[in-house]
């Protein structure tokens, strides 16, 4: 099955890397949902909430601040000045992938 | 001579103590220098992906922006000097002002009028000692910066960079700073950072072509909210390389201070053992000399 490769990234950080399901992030006039074979789009995102649907665990919903998000080929790259709240976001999990 | 013998004790007691400071001083940088490496590696991913991101835009449209605009109208020009918050760091911050002032001369002679910015105590003592104008200066975290400091100075040329010539508009910002090469090489650096100069695919080492982005909600959006945070993340990085260049070349200097200590302690030594033995040699003889007297007088 097609899945996305997901790279969270704050200014000093990653935050998050994994395979996703799907990922669903507030762009500038709109939240959108980004699934596997998505078209390559480059967006600007507003302060709001980013969902990430990983392949294995439950999902991950994170607090960002203002930012981008590129789609390239199932390749998402989500970067924002800051994450406001990685509550439940399990950084070690990520890491150890 | 007894006093003799007291000061070289003396000198050994001073100099060890500074000793201590000194090892104490290298251990401290050795243990955050790896750190600072690891917040440089950290930054890294998002610096890539703005890089990849800023010249997908340049490949799909005409940049035609403020920020990549030159600005020949513009006389005044801002030079960003990146140094240390202490000394004790070898010729770390004498070596950015050396470059710096080279970059100032050559810009004054260009006919060009230079704004300063400073980051650092050691730039900012050194240019209000020669009471030369500081337009800007962040001090008090050189060896750790954060990333609102590098937002706060990002902001501040960005403004400067933006605002009109008529009122202190510059048209090129310079950035000095040192680039962290090695443990044992760290490099000053010059470079022109505004206005921008977007190479196409400088992000791919890997040249493979980049996709038709659709943008959302247009490319000229999307290049407005991703050039100030490129300029950002530059300025991030140019930190970061400084304050592991710092701290490298504070262990540096501080590990040739403690061998420096060590000689000096060593040198000391042997002369108080020298002293003592003339005044051992001195007080046998004198006796004797008393002995002989008493022997050839009675």
């Amino acid at each position: 099955m097609a899945h996305l490769e997901v790279e969270l990234v704050a200014t000093d950080r990653k935050v998050w890397s994994g395979a996703a399901s799907m990922v669903s992030a507030p762009a500038a006039d709109g939240d959108i949902g980004i699934l596997p074979g998505h078209a390559p789009l480059l967006a600007v995102l507003r302060p709001g909430v980013v969902r990430i649907h990983p392949r294995e665990g439950s999902e991950r919903t994170v607090r960002v601040g203002s930012g981008f998000l590129s789609v390239d080929t199932d390749r998402v790259t989500v970067v924002v000045d800051q994450v406001e709240d990685s509550g439940t976001v399990d950084v070690s999990a990520a890491a150890r992938r | 001579m007894a006093g003799q013998q007291r000061v070289y004790r003396q000198r050994i007691r001073s100099t060890q103590s500074l000793k201590k400071i000194f090892r104490a001083m290298e251990l401290i940088a050795a243990s955050r220098i790896g750190k600072a490496r690891d917040r440089v590696s950290a930054a890294s991913p998002y610096a890539r992906a703005i890089t990849r991101a800023v010249s997908a835009v340049a490949s799909h449209t005409d940049i035609d922006h403020p920020l990549t605009t030159e600005r020949p109208d513009a006389k005044r020009v801002a030079v960003l000097m990146v140094t240390s918050d202490r000394g004790m760091a070898g010729a770390y911050s004498a070596s950015v002002i050396r470059e710096g002032e080279r970059l100032i001369e050559q810009l004054t002679s260009e006919g060009k009028e230079v704004v300063l910015y400073v980051a650092g105590r050691r730039a900012v003592s050194y240019f209000t000692f020669r009471h030369r104008e500081i337009t800007g200066q962040w001090t008090g975290s050189s060896d750790s910066p954060s990333v609102e400091t590098a937002e706060e100075i990002a902001q501040t040329l960005l403004q400067a960079f933006l605002a009109d010539p008529a009122d202190g508009g510059v048209g090129e910002l310079h950035v000095v700073y040192t680039e962290f090469v090695n443990m044992v090489t760290q490099t000053p650096r010059v470079i022109r950072m505004l206005p921008l100069e977007v190479v196409e695919g400088v992000a791919d080492d890997t040249h493979e072509a980049l996709p038709l982005y659709d943008f959302e909600p247009s490319p000229e959006v999307v290049l407005d909210a991703l050039l100030p945070r490129y300029i950002s993340s530059r300025i991030y990085a140019v930190l970061l390389q400084a304050a592991a260049s710092e701290l490298a070349a504070r262990q540096r200097a501080m590990h040739t201070a403690t061998e420096n200590a060590e000689d000096l302690i060593r040198t000391y030594t042997r002369l108080a053992n020298q002293a003592r033995q003339a005044e051992i040699t001195q007080e046998i003889s004198e006796i004797v000399s008393g002995a002989d007297a008493l022997a050839s007088a009675s």
